[in-house]
């Protein structure tokens, strides 16, 4: 390709991301996004600007080096940009999905000034695609053994990138996870068609191929402790990223009733346990035909909405109780969901699950207008008196938020928490209130996204090198 | 046995021990007493707990009472009813054989203390829950009394067992094959009469733990029933296990399994388990099917 000018690089148009069309995907549990093909990825590429000094990786939470691998992709070189995004990124494929760019590197970037920022994202998922087609492997960590051993708490984001430094550190490092499959969120949370499953088990297995060891099965804190694991088990070091895990409530009549159920059980069911296949040996509502709603406006909600859509539910209806702007889910999904044909009703809330012997049968909901801005700067949801509907539904799914998994802090007694039951850390370190413990993610900050949760445990990874030296 | 489809590249057990099956040896009508490999359950594991199980790769995860710990050998005891698909299979598997996975000790530990007089009361496999328990307040000082009850003779499992802990043991089935006919309720309203009970604790079917906890309010007891709601992770993540206690909304695998009976919610907590009772019903005739073929 010809060398572009600046000039001609600023007129052209975003390479647009190839899609399954609505219906089509609506049905099935394959992804919605195909990927770029090389010629697609390359004509992105040769759109950058290559500025001198890249706001873009500003933007990044890990700092990968976006511009230099977007200038090897432009010129072909898909292995040498693979090679970069390494070196920040043990999850490139995950990231490439799931990012927020649009309020990240892509919201940094000089391109976005004209409404289009270069695909970022599209682009790491592309090379990190090209490099898993081609078998490609993360190399062995050539760094001297250094005899130290960390043990990390939890598979998910936060931990997996933790692992990936302090492996590449020299280390010894063993990560355990409480359910059957590693992953955390990516395996149990996210679905399908928005991550495939096989790509988070292949990033994961990059991770084995370096040397880091996995032990499923195993939930800290009930049985073998911390304390344990730093005497009986002899780690120099721990990092706890066990995440947001303990589902949210609405705390309103009838959520005992079948029928009421957390998204986090919905997606567990479907995405870790496969209730959606026929042969399945886990049971999931059936809702085929049936009205489903789903409560809440993040990431989480909008997956459940779409997940519940697959399944054959006619009508779903998201009930998010601020106005579009305020909600937290990215506005990709949001489109992709309401082309799918998910309903969104802003500015209403549940008051009331109505049940049928035992069975959900109805959810009354209250409208809601905007007030004065929250502690956060977003604006409180406050209720309409006598503004009153009932829906009919057969499920309804809480999706509004999880706290801190409680198993750990509870019997890890010198591990200082904040007022909102989240492990205290410094922000900088990750460390914690006892020495050698470092934590990162979720189980720190609440919750948040997977991109943050690497950065947490990147971080931690440094400061835990530093304090074993 | 079963295969599931990219099972190889779903694990990477590089660590994990297999959880191989010891003995496996049936104990009264499908219920088999489970002898397997759990290192760090046997290791850690306290009266009251419970284990999430997979028995094979494709396995649902279900709950199951941890009935004893050799933390010696690295061995757990399960006893397993089949009622259903996966339990069907659990039981069916044989000694040499490997369960999939085995997570815990989950759940909070009994609360032992030396209360004085304290009476367990089981029905049908709910003795497996209640022999820890029982051999645990023993230990602790307690004179221990043990009610357990059956459908009849054949279904009355761990009584010897529950001999060598306890004071004493009552029976009773509903045939009268073997102890007092009647319910165990019955038998519990004869020794709440005759001696002064400081504690009760009660596993099994729920309208049991129910009645039990009815007999007990009265008399001011503090009842401790042990809780089976549907779970899947067993960890607080999901929110399927949870139940109503005192009005308050709470998780049988974090807060429980263990709950005040005189304030559990048991009207909900039966209904909300006939969430899945026609898949079950298939599942188990699948099950038996495959088994049978």
């Amino acid at each position: 390709m010809p060398e572009l000018t600046k000039r001609e690089r600023m007129k052209m148009d975003r390479t647009v991301m190839p899609m399954r069309s609505a219906t089509e995907r609506a049905t099935d549990f394959d992804e919605v996004n195909s990927g770029y093909d090389t010629e697609m990825a390359m004509l992105e590429a040769s759109r950058c600007l290559e500025c001198k000094r890249p706001v873009c990786v500003d933007g990044c939470p890990v700092g990968i080096r976006i511009r230099d691998f977007i200038v090897l992709v432009a010129v072909g070189d898909t292995s040498g940009a693979a090679t970069i995004i390494l070196e920040d990124n043990a999850l490139p494929a995950v990231c490439g999905r799931v990012c927020p760019q649009e309020s990240q590197c892509e919201e940094a970037c000089v391109l976005g000034k004209k409404g289009r920022p270069i695909a970022i994202g599209h682009l790491e998922r592309f090379v990190a695609d090209e490099e898993r087609k081609r078998g490609l492997r993360h190399a062995a960590s050539v760094t001297p053994p250094t005899g130290k051993s960390v043990a990390v708490i939890g598979s998910g984001p936060a931990g997996l990138a933790c692992a990936g430094d302090l492996i590449q550190m020299g280390h010894s490092v063993t990560v355990f996870e409480a359910l059957h499959e590693l992953g955390g969120v990516l395996a149990y949370g996210i679905p399908e068609f928005r991550l495939p499953k096989e790509i988070v088990r292949s990033e994961i297995s990059g991770l084995a191929d370096q040397g880091v060891v996995f032990e499923t099965d195993v939930l800290i804190g009930s049985g073998t402790t911390l304390a344990d694991l730093m005497s009986e088990e002899g780690f120099d070091s721990v990092f706890v990223g066990t995440g947001a895990g303990l589902p949210r409530f609405p705390g309103i009549q009838g959520e005992d009733l079948i029928g009421v159920l957390s998204a986090n059980e919905f997606l567990t069911r479907v995405n870790l346990m496969t209730a959606n296949l026929s042969d399945s040996q886990t049971p999931v509502y059936d809702v085929a035909g049936r009205p489903v709603v789903v409560i809440g406006g993040g990431n989480t909600a909008v997956d459940a909405a779409r997940v519940a859509l697959r399944l054959g539910a006619q009508p779903v209806t998201m009930l998010y109780r601020r106005s579009e702007e305020e909600m937290p889910a990215r506005d990709e999904e949001i489109e992709h969901a309401r082309q799918e044909g998910v309903k969104i009703r802003l500015l209403v809330a549940p008051v009331v699950f109505d049940g049928d012997d035992g069975w959900l049968s109805s959810v009354t909901i209250q409208e809601m207008e905007l007030g004065e801005p929250d502690d956060q700067g977003r604006a409180r949801p406050v209720p309409i008196d006598g503004a009153f509907e009932t829906i009919p539904t057969d499920v309804a799914i809480v999706a509004i938020g999880n706290s801190p998994n409680p198993v750990l802090i509870r019997s890890t007694p010198d591990l200082a928490t904040t007022p909102w039951g989240t492990v205290e850390t410094d922000s900088e370190t990750g460390a914690t209130s006892i020495p050698g413990v470092f934590a990162g993610g979720d189980i720190a900050t609440g919750g948040a996204t997977v991109i943050l949760a690497l950065a947490a445990g990147r971080k931690a990874a440094t400061a835990i090198d530093q304090w074993m030296r | 046995m079963r295969k599931a489809e990219g099972a190889a590249l779903c694990k990477l057990h590089l660590v994990t021990p297999r959880f191989t099956i010891h003995e496996t040896i049936e104990v009264g009508p499908d219920i088999a007493r489970i002898v397997v490999d759990a290192p760090r359950v046997a290791r850690h594991a306290r009266a009251g707990q419970f284990v999430i199980i997979r028995p094979l790769d494709d396995s649902e995860r279900i709950p199951l009472t941890i009935c004893g710990a050799d933390p010696d050998k690295g061995t757990i005891t399960l006893v397993v009813q089949a009622i259903g698909g996966t339990t069907t299979e659990t039981n069916a598997m044989e000694a040499g054989e490997a369960f999939s996975d085995i997570l815990g000790p989950l759940g909070l530990p009994t609360e032992i203390e030396e209360f004085g007089t304290c009476v367990v009361v089981a029905g049908g496999v709910g003795v497996a829950i209640v022999l820890p328990v029982a051999k645990a307040l023993a230990e602790a000082g307690n004179r221990v009394i043990g009610i357990v009850g059956a459908r009849d003779d054949d279904h009355l499992i761990l009584v010897d067992e529950m001999t060598d802990v306890c004071d004493e043991v009552l029976l009773a089935t509903e045939d009268g094959s073997a102890g007092t006919r009647g319910f165990v309720t019955d038998v519990l309203e004869k020794v709440m009469g005759a001696h002064d009970v400081d504690r009760v604790l009660t596993a099994g079917p729920i309208p049991m733990m129910r009645a039990v906890g009815e007999l007990t309010r009265p008399h001011g007891t503090p009842t401790i029933a042990s809780l089976n709601p549907i779970m899947v992770d067993g960890t607080g993540m999901c929110g399927g296990c949870r139940v109503t206690v005192g009005g308050e909304t709470l998780f049988a695998c974090i807060d429980g399994p263990e709950f005040d009976a005189h304030a559990v919610d048991f009207v909900s907590l039966q209904k909300r388990n006939e969430a899945y009772h026609t898949f079950e019903a298939c599942r188990l005739r699948d099950a038996r099917e495959e088994l049978d073929a």
